[in-house]
């Protein structure tokens, strides 16, 4: 899950990390408001998951609090379209009105997982304000690591190291050091995969603060997190994902292609995507219908594919293991009694309770297309999609 | 031979009076697997189909000479589990559950290591040895014993390529399920040592996926140390960048953990790769002729 910039900056106050003096703004009343209660220089953020804001007109700097109400207004109720968006944008609901600082230098810190040392490391690079793997391409001896054993947790050696690192003045190694750890404070405590400052930037007067921030948030851990779920912004996803979720679907993407796709276990969902692709036709969707033996989440999982528009196609592939097959055949029967499925429906069974389900389709007289291999699947489903649309 | 699991294994199963713990720990013992015990706090004194429960692993391994664990308990309890297993002196622990947090297996993954315990998963299906054992999840009647092992991070993907292998009548060593999550506690190049020095693996099919990159490090063990010929398919070559493929550990970050990237390393290394999910039983047969 994704936290907004402001959020993250809340949070990082929290912690203890210096952030620009900054307000919310829901309307250009607002935006108005805080930037005659910051005076001077402000900067207009607008606030979407997604990065590239500046280059696509999210970020305004204005230098009074008529122009700050122009900018907001600009912004909020419009979509922003980024090199991450896709073309639809997503929608600008928030903006964030900040004090402008006047910057001397752009520092980078972040941490996230390492899978490989199964542990957190902090990265820390004077080469800030750009995108980290862009700086590992470039100019990769500029990334400092620290990584944090779960058995010492961070020490100050540790931090201090990175914060000497980052050929900061004597008098700043301390706040630096402070600010390194008490964002990995903040990234254990609310359970992050991706807790990143860029830029931590070095103000003219000799300051420092977190100027952007991105917080990420380990999906596991939603149990224990109840604020941070409490974060959660529907309006910056996909509103079938977002549907797919509150229906209890939660390995639900998205996707370009016009065939709609059930399958069980993430890999196979994955190899489904893959076969199709190589079979000349696109999924719309990936969805691991998981190993809930329940029908009337096939029957949810139809609901979802069949109000995508895209859909000219669903392709039902099951290899039952710990789900079983007959209880996705009744799921299928089920939603085809349901609701009305315009679209051809291509279906593969195979593994646990196979002769079951195939009698329970038989049976039922529905007009499927079979399939009983997985490259036929495929291929039916791609033929199929391109007759219908 | 086969490896991990054998006639020798004696399961402990925890979480064995809840659904799922119970369901299975059923279709191991149908298998042929040796279910010694099982744990759940509370239910100790009472039994499984004969099978004692204890509260603590601790005691039933004390009772049963348990030495290989199985985890049913919910996300939350998971790795507490773990690290009692480990405690208790289980020397292989598998877990299934799925939904652990990384941090929690960070800690636990450390840990394990240090007490020299192995870990298999978490979120994962756990290992089969055609005719000998079964501990986890798979359905047993897919698999036909013979020479091929197969180790994968996915676990119905698993079941489609061992069908695969069956339908031509290729039979396999060990099936081992490594698990969907960032963090997990036997990787790649783990399995492939042990089926390197495994009498009985002829060759050995690896199913990876996208994100992280243990496909990359296995390619360079492939490289170094195998002998015995590797065939592979990695899953997810059309899947956006960004976005959680249902697996925690699936995901592209930026331009790293791609499929393209995996498939060329494991290519460079000389592993024989399936291009497409339905060839991965025929690229085996081309490669099992070949040394023929």
């Amino acid at each position: 899950m994704k936290a907004h910039e402001y959020q993250a900056k809340q949070l990082l106050a929290e912690f203890g990390v210096p952030v620009p003096r900054c307000g919310v703004a829901r309307t250009p009343a607002e935006a108005k408001r805080i930037a005659g209660e910051l005076a001077g220089e402000v900067v207009i953020k607008a606030q979407v998951h997604a990065g590239g804001r500046g280059k696509a007109g999210g970020i305004k700097i204005v230098s009074s609090p008529d122009e700050a109400e122009q900018a907001a207004k600009a912004m909020l109720g419009s979509r922003l379209v980024t090199h991450q968006t896709g073309p639809q944008g997503v929608p600008v609901n928030v903006v964030l009105v900040t004090e402008a600082i006047d910057i001397e230098r752009e520092l980078y810190l972040g941490i996230v997982i390492d899978n490989v040392a199964g542990a957190p490391v902090i990265m820390a690079s004077e080469a800030g304000g750009m995108d980290i793997e862009e700086i590992a391409r470039t100019r990769p001896e500029k990334i400092l690591k620290a990584y944090v054993d779960p058995t010492t947790g961070i020490r100050s050696y540790q931090t201090r190291r990175l914060a000497y690192g980052l050929n900061l003045k004597q008098e700043q190694i301390r706040p630096a050091s402070d600010i390194i750890g008490n964002l990995y404070k903040l990234f254990q405590a609310k359970d992050c995969s991706l807790a990143e400052i860029n830029p931590l930037a070095v103000a003219r007067d000799g300051r420092l603060f977190a100027v952007d921030a991105k917080l990420n948030f380990d999906d596991n851990a939603a149990y224990r997190q109840k604020a941070v779920a409490d974060l959660r912004d529907t309006s910056q996803e996909d509103p079938l994902e977002v549907e797919a979720k509150s229906k209890g679907i939660d390995n639900y993407v998205k996707l370009d292609g016009n065939i709609g796709c059930i399958v069980n276990g993430a890999g196979l969902a994955m190899a489904v995507l893959d076969l199709l692709k190589q079979a000349g036709g696109g999924a719309a969707n990936f969805l691991d219908i998981g190993t809930m033996n329940d029908p009337e989440r096939v029957v949810q999982a139809f609901r979802i594919l069949t109000s995508d528009r895209d859909v000219k196609a669903v392709l039902v592939n099951i290899f039952g293991g710990m789900a079983r097959v007959d209880i996705i055949a009744q799921g299928i029967v089920n939603a085809s009694k349901q609701m009305e499925i315009k679209v051809p429906v291509v279906v593969r069974l195979a593994g646990t309770n196979v002769e079951q389900g195939e009698r329970i389709l038989k049976d039922s007289g529905l007009k499927l297309v079979r399939a009983y291999s997985f490259k036929e699947a495929a291929e039916k489903a791609v033929a199929a999609a391109k007759k219908s649309s | 031979m086969s490896i991990l699991i054998d006639k020798k294994t004696r399961l402990l199963v925890q979480g064995i009076t809840g659904g799922e713990g119970s369901f299975h720990t059923r279709r191991c013992v149908q298998y042929g697997t040796n279910v010694v015990a099982g744990v759940t706090p509370g239910k100790g004194g009472t039994d499984l189909d004969g099978i004692p429960v204890f509260n603590t692993v601790e005691r039933a391994v004390a009772e049963t000479g348990a030495n290989t664990s199985i985890i049913f308990v919910p996300a939350a309890f998971a790795a507490d589990a773990m690290l009692e297993a480990a405690e208790g002196g289980i020397s292989l622990v598998v877990c299934i559950t799925e939904g652990i947090p990384t941090l929690d297996m960070v800690v636990v993954q450390r840990y394990l290591k240090q007490k020299k315990v192995r870990l298999i998963g978490p979120n994962c299906p756990g290992l089969l040895s055609p005719g000998k054992s079964k501990v986890g999840i798979m359905s047993g009647d897919i698999f036909l014993e013979g020479n091929v092992g197969v180790v994968s991070r996915s676990g119905t993907l698993t079941y489609e390529a061992v069908s695969q292998l069956t339908a031509l009548r290729i039979g396999q060593s060990t099936c081992v399920g490594l698990g969907g999550d960032p963090i997990i506690g036997t990787v790649f190049v783990d399995a492939l040592e042990l089926f390197q020095k495994d009498r009985q693996t002829e060759a050995v099919v690896l199913i990876g996926e996208i994100g992280g990159n243990q496909e990359q490090i296995a390619a360079e063990f492939i490289r170094k140390k195998m002998t015995k010929p590797v065939i592979a398919f990695v899953a997810g070559s059309s899947a956006p960048p960004g976005r959680r493929m249902g697996h925690a550990g699936a995901i592209i970050t930026g331009s790293s953990g791609k499929a393209q990237e995996k498939i060329a390393a494991l290519e460079a290394a000389g592993a024989a790769i399936a291009a497409s999910p339905a060839e991965i039983g025929t690229t085996t047969q081309k490669v099992l002729a070949s040394r023929r």
